[in-house]
């Protein structure tokens, strides 16, 4: 294995052996973090590897979240109403919260209603070609939409306040340490199936054609791919990822509200992965812990100017490295390759041209 | 023999603009077809209708029998009809290997493209045509990395591997030296063993040192067909075209 490979290895057994050496207030901390590198591998996927800049994610990531949430609700409800629907003066569960209380319904429809979303929204943006910009644009009309919609209709989904209030999952009590640590064990490995999963497709012809797609989309067309399809699997996936951290998130944190999938998380989404590198998997993973750790640290020491330290380090990154942590990473190691001598690997490229692939 | 490409009676209109007025074109196998004519004269866009980036708003195109006016470009593609465009459009972030890797004949389809593995056959098939296009030393480069000419036989490369019937080429020597140039036009009639090709080209040396059948364009129609010595003699072009370049030299 590369050195680099065993890097990533490492990476991930820290993550695994975290019960064993922080407090449970920091590894639910630490928990909340990884859901978000979720989204962040998916928002790389999407921005770093195919060009396109969604500022929409928190819509995805929400959905998965409250369709977790309702079956958490229901069953901390044993047979009841709802708490927040009783005081909304609704009196009877209302027919599309009925499936809800099966947990695999409640699971998959996790999943798939916000892929279902992201597949529909991609595929009649990208088919008519609109791009850039106007596709940004769209993507956050889109989280206004379901942000005012939540909010609107309180008495099915909560309102402002959002879904909370859950005491099992499964039968097991969400608040004893055990079922956290097995929740976050799961979310590990979860991370590191999507991880493992982004990085095969990266590396593969598939990648390379994310990347086409990035520089030159025209081009791509006139070598007989239609980047539409390409297009709308990589942002329906980006999708299915920032649902998967909904579920695992609401399990967690034990709470989904609009505020956390409004516009505000979905740029600071966009921004973990700029802090990271948005063209690097490990970069967005690494960005998003990053982020989120100095926004506690920030927050926790210097509660008043904590936003400050925020937008400065936002500021910074975007300044000085346009290509984030893992843009020092590779400028570092390209450096450390010239002062080992160009002669050598100028001989190597050829070699591996021919025999590597 | 049957044509590789017909065009009937193509029109083409940008908000009131007649870019083309009813051409009519047919190309054979084996064929070089110069396309010149002045500034605005039609030619690209007349490309662009046969590889489908602009619509024609009458006539018809048609590659061997199928109808190709309205299909999607990458489905005009996958027929076999290969375009590279004016200005060198490679993909800068990949190595030169790996352009030729999207290039390659293969099933675009995502499922397909997800399993893809890189066969012997299609190594061998890319080592071939870098020697012939002399990039096989920069396999491992990234594609920005290129010079100007090498840029461009990059992306002559990348319609080669592709193995089209047809082949539209824009401009393929603008930016090259002496030499580039010269090995240009002896790669095009290799390549013309195989397809019939269609060239727009503004150098006239370029086009009376390798063409055979040239088609003159002025204002979006076509003016005259024939040999580069018919056309010189041909009253009407000198009068739009080569009087006034020979005036200019």
């Amino acid at each position: 294995m590369t050195k680099k490979g065993w890097l990533y290895w490492l990476f991930f057994l820290a993550l695994f052996a975290a019960p064993f050496y922080l407090t449970e207030f920091r590894l639910s901390l630490l928990g909340k973090f990884l859901c978000f590198a979720m989204i962040a591998i998916g928002i790389s996927l999407i921005w770093g590897y195919t060009g396109i800049l969604s500022l929409g994610h928190g819509v995805y990531f929400g959905l998965g979240a409250y369709c977790m949430a309702m079956y958490l609700k229901l069953e901390s409800s044993h047979g009841r109403l709802p708490d927040f629907m009783e005081w909304s003066g609704v009196h009877q569960l209302p027919w599309f919260w009925k499936p809800f209380e099966h947990p695999l319904v409640a699971i998959s429809s996790a999943i798939i209603i916000p892929v279902l979303l992201a597949a529909f929204l991609s595929y009649f943006t990208f088919k008519n070609r609109i791009k850039g910009v106007y596709f940004s644009l769209l993507s956050q009309a889109v989280v206004v939409v379901f942000v005012t919609l939540f909010i609107g209709k309180q008495e099915w989904t909560g309102g402002t306040n959002g879904l909370t209030n859950f005491s099992t999952v499964f039968g097991f009590p969400l608040s004893s340490p055990f079922t956290q640590i097995i929740l976050y064990w799961i979310t590990v490995c979860l991370l590191l199936l999507i991880f493992l999963f982004s990085r095969w497709l990266t590396v593969s012809r598939f990648g390379r054609v994310l990347v086409a797609i990035r520089d030159g989309e025209n081009r791509v067309r006139f070598l007989g791919f239609n980047p539409t399809t390409y297009k709308v699997f990589v942002y329906s996936l980006s999708a299915a990822f920032a649902a998967l951290a909904g579920i695992m998130f609401v399990l967690q944190v034990g709470l989904i509200s609009p505020a956390m999938m409004g516009i505000i998380p979905s740029i600071e989404m966009v921004l973990w992965v700029a802090v990271g590198g948005r063209s690097s998997l490990i970069g967005a993973v690494i960005g998003a812990i990053v982020t989120n750790s100095a926004k506690s640290f920030f927050s926790e020491n210097y509660p008043d100017i904590w936003l400050l330290f925020l937008g400065g380090l936002f500021i910074g990154v975007v300044m000085f490295l346009p290509n984030g942590l893992a843009g020092v990473y590779q400028s570092f190691k390209q450096r450390k390759g010239q002062r080992e001598g160009k002669t050598h690997e100028a001989g190597s490229h050829v070699s591996r041209s021919v025999g590597g692939f | 023999m049957k044509p590789v490409l017909m065009c009937r009676e193509v029109s083409v209109d940008f908000d009131g603009f007649h870019a083309l007025q009813g051409v009519n074109l047919e190309v054979y196998p084996h064929e070089v077809r110069f396309l010149i004519g002045p500034n605005g004269a039609g030619k690209t866009t007349l490309l662009d209708v046969i590889c489908g980036k602009t619509r024609a708003c009458r006539g018809k195109v048609l590659f061997y029998s199928h109808d190709i006016t309205k299909m999607p470009e990458h489905k005009i593609v996958r027929l076999g009809v290969a375009r590279k465009f004016q200005s060198p459009s490679i993909f800068h972030q990949l190595t030169v290997w790996e352009n030729m890797e999207l290039a390659l004949k293969q099933d675009r389809g995502l499922f397909a493209v997800l399993r893809a593995k890189l066969s012997r056959e299609d190594r061998d098939t890319i080592i071939a045509v870098l020697q012939r296009i002399q990039l096989f030393d920069y396999a491992e480069q990234k594609a920005g990395s290129l010079s100007h000419g090498q840029k461009q036989w990059l992306e002559i490369g990348m319609q080669l591997i592709q193995f089209p019937q047809l082949l539209l080429l824009d401009e393929p020597i603008a930016g090259m030296s002496e030499a580039e140039r010269e090995r240009t036009g002896e790669l095009i009639h290799e390549i013309a063993r195989n397809c019939a090709v269609v060239i727009v080209e503004h150098d006239m040396d370029f086009v009376r040192r390798f063409s055979k059948q040239v088609t003159v364009m002025h204002e979006g129609k076509v003016l005259c067909e024939g040999t580069m010595e018919d056309i010189q003699k041909n009253e009407k072009v000198v009068e739009v075209y080569l009087g006034r370049e020979e005036k200019a030299c």
